[in-house]
């Protein structure tokens, strides 16, 4: 085979590229019409018009002091102490921070710090997709590396986050490169990235691993290099466990910076917020629930960056079960 | 194939070898310098808190803001701490320059290998209190037999332990319930009587509407035990430094510098309650100003009057609690510390040095302090 057939043959026309799809499978995702998203919005609207009325038929009905079997409180309270009303939550997000001359209102303050931890979250996930992403094709590329790196990949998420923290930061304050300090929000990113890699570096193998032989065996007919394989086959047919990898990274750096913002006493973002307003939460008890919707909410935001992804790499996605 | 691989690798491991070198060698710009004993005795120095920013740090907030710092020429930067940072964990591993801790906890630490010394003890009292219903019948510690006892937990438990122990009581005769960062399990009824420092969580309460009256607690409606009346009282925020470093003399002449500034920062604190309590809201805390300002009071009153000068160790606060950590035992049948701390463990040489050679510019003992009337907000709002 001379040098332009094999290209040919590695760059083939849409059309031939479904038609090889074909043989397998080829049910892409399609994106949602007007009505369709119309239907998830009102999906969206009823979800939460449900848990609500979960909230205050609960806070109604329940007796005042939970239900108890023994000495065990199965379901908890109903005090206002313990479960606040919905519209007291969304009013005193209306209303100022605390009495401060010029406090800005609480939903701004739970958005100015859910905005900070978004930023750290999203360093948090793109460092550590990119790790998990490297990981993973090295993994695949060396069997050796797989069976050397994968053990300890796992055995790294054992490590409780309590004894890592405080070395993260500790190795922080230590670097200083040409006057450039180690800023506190970077060892944030650094202890959420270890936790946004795995699931990214255990789908993303799983996916690279998962492409159908005849494909590969076709490309190795041709004599293609480890790269185009990679390139034309590994990747496309990994990027349907790709995508659920991706959204489980996405969570674990959320929840990873919201954590370590608390475990390191990061000031800015919402995880401080979180401890210091469920220190208030006896005398201002609606006040604590700002910013768990805070979290709630960048969590939303996160999971729907990552469908954006989705939607982007749509073409690739046949064959996932929707 | 194989040798590009190889190729590639080894120049990733170049990469990383020397990455990690130049981390190694990239301290010492123009405000850190290291001393003879390899500690840093320059003008840039990291203080570590216990905590997030509240008052009852407002002193060092107070000299950063009111540049009593700049003034003896340093630089410093004070870190707040979440829940898994230990101040005294990040002193001994060199992290920081200076941490305030409790002493309990520390004398723990010390027990396991730290190497610390005490260099000034800012409160010179206790805060610590145990709260109950007023109709509950526990007036003191030898009432809590049989009681659901609150405790934070992480080393914030022993002067409870202590006080039992002087009552003859073991942790076992009651049950010991972990507290939240709130009152609400007290509120609710799962806990007889709570843990509740005087500046912060017993102040949570008198901000919170009774649901019977719909006014606010007031003190007539709790017991209040004090530890600072039992044997169990134990000596709280201390300024704590590495052994090690105060035999360098560089270290020393800094340290001195650090606690001047120090000193005039609570003594700030002391006569302008107010700006102080501003200071600590503008340096983060979240708490409202009503209960900022409580925090600064109550504060103050933990340092004010200081007998023998702000920060000075007395031998027999530091002997009761030495005493209370040795008899104190845990729900877990643990000891906090089986022997007497080393000498080591407190030196009051360079705070006594600080208050003489500031002489009469500040007023060290606050012979004179009056706290002053604070009202509580709804929420602490």
């Amino acid at each position: 085979m001379t040098q332009t057939q094999t290209q040919a043959v590695l760059d083939p026309a849409p059309t031939d590229a479904t038609a090889v799809a074909a043989s397998v499978d080829v049910r892409v995702p399609r994106l949602p019409g007007v009505l369709g998203w119309a239907r998830a919005v009102v999906l969206a609207v009823l979800g939460l018009v449900a848990l609500v009325g979960v909230w205050e038929g609960y806070k109604a009905l329940a007796p005042e002091d939970g239900v108890v079997i023994g000495e065990q409180r199965v379901l908890p309270r109903t005090t206002d102490l313990a479960m606040p009303h919905v519209w007291d939550m969304v009013q005193r997000l209306g209303e100022p921070t605390t009495s401060m001359a010029g406090a800005d209102p609480l939903w701004r303050s739970v958005a100015d710090a859910a905005l900070v931890s978004l930023g750290i979250a999203g360093v948090s996930w793109f460092v550590g997709t990119t790790v998990g992403l490297l990981l993973a094709v090295a993994m695949a590329r060396l069997r050796v590396l797989e069976w050397g790196l994968l053990p300890w990949i796992i055995l790294s998420q054992t490590i409780p986050l309590i004894a890592f923290a405080p070395v993260v930061r500790s190795w922080g304050s230590r670097i200083e490169i040409g006057g450039w300090d180690w800023p506190p929000w970077l060892s944030v990113a650094v202890i959420a990235s270890y936790l946004a890699f795995f699931p990214v570096a255990v789908g993303a193998l799983r996916g690279l691993q998962a492409h159908s032989r005849i494909h590969a065996d076709l490309f190795h007919v041709y004599a293609a290099g480890w790269w185009s394989t990679l390139r034309r086959v590994r990747i496309p047919s990994a990027v349907p466990y790709l995508l659920p990898a991706l959204r489980l990274g996405a969570a674990s750096a959320v929840v990873g910076t919201v954590v370590a913002e608390v475990s390191t006493g990061y000031l800015d973002g919402i995880g401080r917020m979180l401890v210091s307003l469920a220190g208030q939460a006896s005398g201002d008890p609606a006040k604590a629930w700002a910013p768990i919707f805070g979290a709630v909410a960048l969590g939303l935001v996160a999971g729907g960056i990552v469908t954006v992804i989705g939607v982007l790499l749509r073409p690739y996605r046949r064959g996932e079960a929707r | 194939m194989k040798n590009t691989l190889r190729r590639g690798l080894a120049a990733a491991a170049v990469v990383l070898a020397s990455s990690s070198l130049l981390a190694a060698c990239g301290d010492d710009d123009d405000g850190g310098s290291t001393g003879a004993s390899g500690c840093n005795v320059g003008s840039d120095v990291k203080l570590q808190l216990q905590w997030l920013p509240q008052a009852q740090f407002a002193g060092y907030y107070a000299a950063v803001d009111q540049g009593f710092f700049e003034e003896e020429g340093l630089e410093v930067e004070i870190i707040p701490s979440g829940g898994d940072i230990v101040p005294q964990d990040a002193l001994a591993s060199g992290d920081v320059d200076y941490a305030i801790a409790w002493v309990p906890k520390v004398l723990g630490s010390i027990e396991q290998g730290a190497e610390l010394t005490n260099i000034a003890q800012i409160f010179q009292r206790s805060g610590t209190l145990q709260v109950s219903w007023a109709d509950s019948g526990i007036e003191s510690v030898a009432d809590f037999e049989g009681k659901k006892i609150g405790s934070w937990g992480f080393g914030n438990e022993w002067e409870i332990f202590a006080a039992m122990a002087a009552e003859d009581l073991d942790s076992t005769s009651v049950s010991i319930v972990t507290q939240d960062f709130n009152m609400n399990a007290f509120l609710q009824g799962d806990i007889d009587a709570a843990q509740a420092m005087t500046y912060n969580e017993y102040a949570q309460l008198l901000e919170t509407r009774n649901p019977d009256t719909g006014k606010l607690y007031t003190p007539e409606d709790f017991n209040v035990i004090s530890y600072e009346d039992t044997e169990g009282a134990m000596l709280q925020d201390a300024i704590w430094a590495q052994t090690e470093c105060l035999d360098d003399e560089e270290f020393q002449e800094r340290t001195v510098k650090f606690l001047k500034a120090v000193i005039k920062g609570w003594a700030y604190a002391r006569d302008n309650a107010e700006e102080a309590a501003q200071i600590t809201v503008d340096a983060g805390s979240s708490w409202g100003p009503s209960h900022e300002l409580w925090m600064t009071n109550e504060t103050n009153k933990l340092i004010w009057p200081a007998e023998n000068g702000i920060g000075v160790i007395d031998e027999g606060a530091w002997k009761r609690t030495v005493d209370g950590a040795l008899a104190a035992v845990n729900e877990q049948g643990q000891q906090l510390i089986t022997q007497e701390p080393p000498a080591t463990a407190y030196d009051n040489t360079w705070i006594e040095q600080a208050i003489e050679e500031l002489g009469d510019e500040v007023d060290t003992t606050g012979e004179s302090f009056q706290p002053i009337e604070v009202e509580l907000a709804e929420g602490g709002n």
